[in-house]
């Protein structure tokens, strides 16, 4: 193991924990968008409850970010003080809430990928990655199921509803692909049994989706979507607007507390 | 030590406090594990043990975070289950004692009639969801199983 630890380049896990870190601070905002705003009292609940897991595993994985690269960044300083260009979430978690549907689809998506994706970082050679995933696939696996009721109750549901998940899936496809590309760092890693084998998710991801989507009477294209860029740094219009509010306060106030 | 979020419960009865140790020296190391991530008491907990600690005399008080292996709802011995149950919320099944894979109902912490629903699947904090008794129809909450 330890001759395995010594072939990974520390620069390789911190783009890898950065990354995944970024999937859950920025879907973390999104969904905390909701509070005081869902359909319902209990939704409410658990969009609040969604966020604040998502939470907990961003400071998680900043703070080992942030350690392993060395340079006396904290959680805060990677959270509150990196523009959009330094970002690197996946296009998908910073889309906006739009109705309710698109905000269970993009769980959707997302809760089944980091269900996978936990799965297999939970055996990581890396201790501190193994230890942040095996707590967080509990808490992942929660939030699946909760998207997968809704998606079904909403799919096989009304017309109405019916025709808002179908185009809430539609919506957000193009960018089923992206969170199965294998850069170059995950590749090492992955060959170094840090991190898990993205063609193999993705098998899995496909089936699975494909399997819920089709129980709740909705369609999607065959391919994944081609959608890109935000592992590096190229992002969409909305992440700029999300970050100019989540960091707002820290940067007229820095180390503000309450 | 009580649980900031469910006083009843000390952090031991919950499982949360690992490990307490004296080194030779007076310094005390605790280690503490969250039960779900995002876990907001954490930062109480360690503040509260900290003080307690220091009000016993310490001087010399480190509390570490550790995250393997992941807490369970399996730490909770029978008599945290029980006091749950004193306080009204319903705790998660006994799977040693009650040899049930698979529960499909609660019991209501009031009346004990097992006709309860879910209403939501989350609660008031990340451990928690919220059910009623039809029986009684009182409210309630359940300390949800995560394993």
């Amino acid at each position: 193991m330890s001759s395995i630890a010594a072939v990974v380049a520390p620069s390789d896990l911190v783009e890898v924990a950065l990354g995944l870190g970024d999937d859950c601070l920025i879907l973390s905002y999104r969904l905390s968008e909701w509070t005081a705003h869902a359909p319902e009292f209990e939704e409410d609940v658990a969009m609040a409850n969604l966020a604040l897991d998502l939470l907990g595993q961003a400071r998680n994985l900043l703070t080992l970010a942030g350690e392993l690269e060395g340079r006396g960044r904290d959680e805060d300083e990677l959270a509150y003080l990196r523009d959009d260009r330094q970002f690197c979430n996946l296009l998908l978690v910073e889309q906006p809430n739009g109705d309710f549907a698109v905000t269970m689809a993009r769980q959707l998506f997302f809760s089944c990928y980091q269900v996978l994706l936990y799965r297999g970082l939970a055996q990581s050679s890396s201790p501190a990655l193994a230890g942040i995933a095996a707590k967080g696939v509990k808490e992942a696996t929660y939030h699946l199921e909760h998207a997968t009721l809704w998606t079904l109750r909403l799919g096989d549901g009304t017309e109405e509803s019916h025709l808002r998940m179908q185009a809430a899936v539609d919506q957000l496809w193009p960018f089923t692909g992206e969170p199965f590309l294998t850069e170059a760092a995950w590749a090492r890693l992955c060959d170094a049994r840090v991190v898990p084998d993205l063609q193999a998710l993705r098998e899995r991801w496909q089936a699975e989706v494909r399997a819920i989507l089709r129980e709740a009477r909705l369609e999607c294209p065959e391919e994944l979507g081609r959608q890109r860029g935000g592992r590096e740094g190229l992002h969409s219009e909305h992440l700029g607007h999300l970050l100019a509010e989540m960091q707002h306060l820290h940067r007229s106030h820095p180390n503000a507390t309450w | 030590m009580l649980d900031p979020e469910l006083p009843t419960l000390t952090l031991e009865d919950l499982g949360v406090l690992r490990s307490v140790q004296v080194e030779p020296s007076g310094k005390v190391l605790v280690v503490l594990t969250p039960t779900y991530s995002g876990c907001p008491a954490l930062e109480v907990m360690k503040r509260d043990v900290t003080d307690a600690l220091f009000a016993a005399g310490f001087t010399d008080v480190q509390v570490d975070i550790e995250l393997q292996p992941a807490w369970t709802t399996e730490s909770l011995g029978r008599q945290a289950r029980q006091k749950l149950a004193q306080a009204g919320i319903a705790p998660p099944p006994d799977r040693v004692a009650e040899a049930l894979p698979l529960r499909l109902s609660l019991r209501c912490p009031s009346c004990g009639s097992v006709r309860t629903h879910e209403i939501s699947r989350f609660g008031a904090t990340a451990c928690k969801s919220l059910w009623r008794c039809l029986a009684c129809g009182e409210p309630f909450e359940h300390f949800k199983t995560h394993l």
